[in-house]
């Protein structure tokens, strides 16, 4: 294992099987009455949020407690961040407070690998602007596995907004290592000008690739990072790219949904598909805290120096 | 000398040569005479091993807490629950090397409240990799009782632990290492004692 997370491109198939078996025998843990091990005590994990979320933060906060390491909470808002401080003296002011490892968000790409560079500790990618988002896919990744036994040769169809998600691209550098095949399917619009060097497949057609899908993952359409026209109307990217009761009936039977949340119920996923036994979209949580989990234990359990 | 007592216990090598620098101080007939003692010892002590539940420490331990539990059950007609307690987490080297693998925690569905549990182990050598089973049992239920059954006691205790159940005492040296070979893991069963620089 490296020093630090950035991206899932960074992860070979040894590390990534290891994070999955260690995250297969923590899973436990969240089962039993005390949910904690000592494994972590005496370290110190940052959340370096400058960037709103709450499920990735509280995600990370849940599995670095149930470690046993301390968790000190910095969200950009109210602190010196607004009053101008700039990123590298806000790591600089971390360390000081010796801090193990650094989670960070930051609404640029790029920021977690600037960030490496600063700190002594271990610094994970916690979605860092368009770039990566690698808990995410290893936790998708987890999902996958639990349900479907293994990831070699399954066919993974990803579906939206893949230029402005962080998910996609984790996903699909991380599910290329564990030997699965992923079809990403979006508007041309919203896919970037460099997607035929990803290690993927690309179609503009859902209905045709969701008969051949063992995965749908559905991306949440990113208002939010919506600067023009991308498509018409929302009916519109519903009507064409939307997961809906019809076509979710064209899957296999045995096939499963997913969504990296939080979901636009009735725009790229309809309610009773989302709520279906086959979405794994409450699992995904719940995998989220042991994916963490197992990712801290690995670059904060052994020695560190 | 914790590291060494670790890696005697979870080494996974095959192929045991015999050298001048390595001798069998047990071999598969007495190993299978040493479990068959230890069967009867534990349903002996627990008359007749009712709400006993055997815990092995992966990856040897947890073998031989299997065979314990076939013989009882062999012998007397009951069957106990057996399953696995990893202590990896809770153990007190674990900063001293690179983060390690996890091994695999079985309780029974019954779990461990009110039973008398037996841990299982290959070897007792430090007492620290039993320690931490205790630490580790201490978050998973209140147990009535907790015992211990080794197949070999190499002594160098550095805490105040001992055995209820031993295979074999064996005398060793702190420099020497015994490495325990089982059919399941390692194709052949065999307790090797090797002087340090044995290879």
């Amino acid at each position: 294992m490296n020093r630090h997370l950035i991206s899932a491109g960074d992860l070979g198939k040894d590390d990534a099987l290891l994070i999955l078996d260690t995250a297969e025998e923590l899973a436990r843990v969240s089962e039993r009455s005390i949910k904690k091990l000592p494994t972590l005590r005496g370290r110190t994990v940052v959340n370096l949020f400058f960037e709103d979320s709450t499920r990735t933060r509280i995600s990370f906060e849940a599995a670095a407690k149930r470690l046993s390491a301390d968790v000190i909470n910095f969200s950009a808002k109210g602190s010196s961040v607004s009053k101008g401080e700039s990123l590298k003296d806000t790591a600089l002011t971390l360390e000081a407070m010796g801090a193990d490892a650094v989670v960070i968000r930051h609404g640029a790409s790029g920021a977690p690998h600037r960030l490496a560079n600063w700190v002594h500790g271990s610094v994970v990618n916690a979605g860092d602007g368009t770039h990566e988002h690698p808990t995410q896919a290893l936790l998708d990744a987890f999902s996958m596995r639990r349900r479907l036994g293994g990831l070699d040769g399954r066919k993974v169809t990803i579906v939206g907004d893949v230029l402005h998600s962080r998910v996609a691209r984790s996903n699909v550098l991380l599910l290329a290592t564990l030997g699965a095949d992923v079809t990403l399917v979006a508007p041309p619009t919203l896919l970037p000008v460099s997607i035929d060097t990803w290690p993927c497949a690309v179609s503009y057609d859902l209905d045709a690739v969701l008969p051949k899908s063992d995965v749908v993952m559905m991306l949440r359409v990113q208002k939010e990072r919506m600067n023009a026209a991308y498509f018409p109307s929302e009916r519109e990217y519903s009507r064409r790219y939307g997961l809906d009761r019809d076509r979710f009936a064209k899957m296999p039977d045995e096939a499963i949904v997913m969504h990296p949340g939080p979901m636009n119920r009735g725009m790229e996923i309809a309610a009773e598909v989302a709520d279906s036994p086959r979405s794994t979209i409450v699992e995904q949580v719940a995998n989220g805290v042991t994916i963490r989990m197992a990712v801290l234990y690995l670059l904060l359990g052994g020695e560190t120096s | 000398m914790v590291s060494s007592a670790v890696s005697d216990s979870s080494t996974s090598d095959s192929s045991p040569d015999q050298t001048p620098l390595s001798r069998a101080v047990l071999e598969s007939p007495d190993i299978h005479r040493a479990l068959t003692r230890i069967a009867h010892e534990i349903l002996e002590r627990t008359k007749g091993a009712d709400g006993v539940v055997l815990l092995g420490i992966p990856t040897r331990g947890a073998t031989l807490a299997r065979r314990l539990g076939d013989r009882i059950e062999r012998f007397e007609g009951v069957k106990i629950p057996v399953g696995s307690i990893d202590i990896t987490m809770y153990r007190d080297d674990l900063r001293l090397r690179p983060a390690r693998p996890l091994g695999h925690t079985e309780l029974p569905p019954d779990g461990i409240d009110g039973r008398i549990v037996v841990l299982v182990d290959d070897v007792l050598y430090s007492g620290r990799t039993v320690r931490a089973a205790l630490d580790a049992l201490n978050d998973l239920g209140r147990p009535t009782a907790v015992q211990l059954a080794t197949l070999v006691d190499r002594g160098h205790r550095e805490l105040p632990i001992r055995a209820d159940y031993v295979g074999k005492n064996l005398p060793t040296a702190k420099s020497e290492k015994v490495k325990v070979y089982l059919q399941e893991t390692d194709g052949r069963d065999a307790v090797l004692l090797m002087k340090e620089d044995a290879k």
